[in-house]
């Protein structure tokens, strides 16, 4: 679990130069240095492709990039990227909503959260990849199985953060509002749930990263569309170029969701107001 | 109204146990206002507490209009030391709290919250935050609530500690009006010893922890008191006097 506040720290791989302190360089000279490393590397590796590291192993940018301008060019690159955004998203709604609400119902019900406390500990425990052949099993090998693998991430990251923030509300605000003869249904919604907001809203922002793992994985072991399939498949052909152009794409659509959650979380501001 | 049967309380803090409270027997009537004064950390808070049937007694009893206190009375309007207003509400939406769990319209509520805000002085802080105000601020917030809540007995736990003298004057002026209209019984724990007696029909000392009634004081002031000027009357004073020597050989004892 992650408490909610941790959004606050400084994030240095994200070019926060601006604000990281004292620096005697401006951050648009930053970006310039970052450009340049970057070509910098591009480059190295274009030289060592085939003279220092045999390219089968390593491939070279420019191969990189045609594969990629292939792939866009006859559209299929876009067919595998929706099908991971598609099973990302819906494995992150599903398994946010399940974690939201098993969360809470856990964290108010203090018997059924004894009864189930070595269960959930185990099923958390568990590497829930594991679970990929059972949901094939279930789901089959359409996109159902990868929403269910991402579903399962989110849920347990998302229902640990509910359950320790409903169980971190403060008592006496409770003891307030039942002293006001406010009904248990009351005591949830109007203290319990906008008390542990902040600490839901920190599950669902980590949780984010996990629904992309989860698709992608899920496609990896058995799917015929979405880019973990399509790095599998260039894999098993030895088409090295493939792998990167894959792996670069999937970066950028990491870097996107992060980008989207900022946004969101910039928008829900006001939750975060809650200590005293 | 209120009746304590040999009421004790002990905590256990893992192998330690705590005397809180120890064999106290006391009766409210109706509409009476009572001070509870003791050193601090004696079971003051813990006695409220239990009238408020946040906790039950360890043994003895307490009866609520003929009732046994057995779980949350609801009937009683508690205001706590700490203040306990709803962090991401605002001030006149914590105020309006009670009023929104009854089912009182939205419109409604806000007019009758502006009410009870202007009568704490509050006026122009409705929309301001509980983290935005200070300690006094919070506890009028508190106060306002309270009385919206319209509760027939009134709970306070030093509801007055962190107000200035001049506020504190208008705060005892208002909940001794708003008590008396509203025919409120009210049982208040401070430990000022002018508080005690300008407001109280009886005054009760507790000793140091675990808590046990040392003596109890009747207050028989004319009501309606001016709470500005009734310390200037020589009943008062008298009382005054005749409370401060007995509390001084309580205080005294417990330095020893």
């Amino acid at each position: 679990m992650t408490a909610p506040d941790g959004d606050a720290a400084p994030d240095g791989l994200h070019g926060n130069a601006a604000n990281a302190g004292p620096s005697p360089l401006g951050s648009g000279f930053m970006v310039i240095c970052q450009v340049v490393l970057g070509a910098v590397l591009l480059l190295l590796w274009q030289a060592a492709s085939g003279r220092l590291i045999d390219s089968f192993f390593i491939s070279n940018p420019v191969e990189v990039g045609t594969r990629l301008f292939g792939w866009i060019a006859d559209g299929s690159l876009f067919v595998h990227v929706w099908a991971t955004v598609y099973a990302t998203v819906m494995g992150f709604a599903i398994g946010s909503i399940i974690g939201v609400v098993l969360g809470i119902w856990l964290g108010v019900s203090t018997f059924t959260s004894r009864l189930l406390n070595p269960y959930m500990s185990a099923l958390n425990a568990l590497p829930k990849v594991a679970l990929a052949p059972l949901f094939v099993l279930w789901f089959g090998l359409g996109i159902e199985s990868k929403i269910a693998l991402a579903a399962v991430l989110v849920l347990f990251l998302v229902f640990l953060n509910t359950y320790a923030g409903v169980r971190e509300v403060d008592q006496d605000l409770i003891d307030g509002a039942r002293l006001m003869r406010a009904t248990r249904a009351q005591v949830i919604t109007k203290v319990v749930i906008p008390s542990a907001m902040s600490w839901m809203f920190a599950g669902l922002k980590i949780s984010v990263p996990y629904a992309l793992i989860g698709a992608v994985l899920g496609e990896m072991i058995a799917a015929n569309r979405g880019l973990g399939y399509l790095v599998q498949f260039s894999g098993s052909q030895f088409d090295s170029a493939g792998v990167f152009a894959v792996l670069i794409v999937i970066a950028l659509l990491a870097v996107a969701l992060n980008f989207l959650v900022e946004i969101v979380q910039h928008r829900m501001q006001q939750w975060r107001v809650v200590g005293r | 109204m209120i009746d304590l049967r040999h009421v004790s309380k002990t905590f256990r803090k893992q192998d330690e146990i705590v005397d809180a409270v120890r064999d106290i027997s006391l009766t409210i009537a109706q509409k009476e206002i009572v001070a509870i004064i003791g050193p601090s950390g004696c079971g003051k808070s813990t006695l409220l507490n239990m009238i408020a049937g946040l906790y039950a007694p360890s043994s003895g009893s307490i009866v609520y209009k003929g009732a046994r206190v057995s779980d949350i009375n609801t009937d009683v309007g508690y205001m706590t030391q700490k203040d306990n207003l709803l962090p991401w509400r605002t001030v006149r939406d914590n105020v309006a709290f009670p009023l929104e769990l009854s089912g009182v319209a939205k419109g409604e509520r806000a007019v009758r919250a502006d009410q009870v805000i202007t009568h704490v002085g509050l006026d122009g802080f409705g929309h301001r935050y509980p983290q935005e105000l200070s300690g006094g601020m919070r506890k009028r917030a508190c106060l306002a609530r309270m009385l919206l809540y319209g509760a027939e007995t009134a709970l306070l736990d030093e509801p007055f500690a962190a107000l200035d003298a001049q506020l504190k004057l208008a705060m005892h002026d208002l909940l001794l009006k708003l008590a008396a209209e509203a025919g409120q019984t009210v049982v208040f724990v401070t430990h000022d010893l002018m508080e005690a007696v300008t407001l109280a029909d009886r005054v009760l000392v507790c000793t140091r922890r675990p808590a046990t009634l040392a003596l109890e004081q009747r207050i028989e002031l004319k009501r309606p008191r001016d709470v500005l000027n009734v310390r200037f009357t020589n009943e008062f004073k008298e009382l005054y006097d005749a409370l401060w020597e007995r509390l001084r050989v309580e205080y005294h004892e417990e330095r020893i």
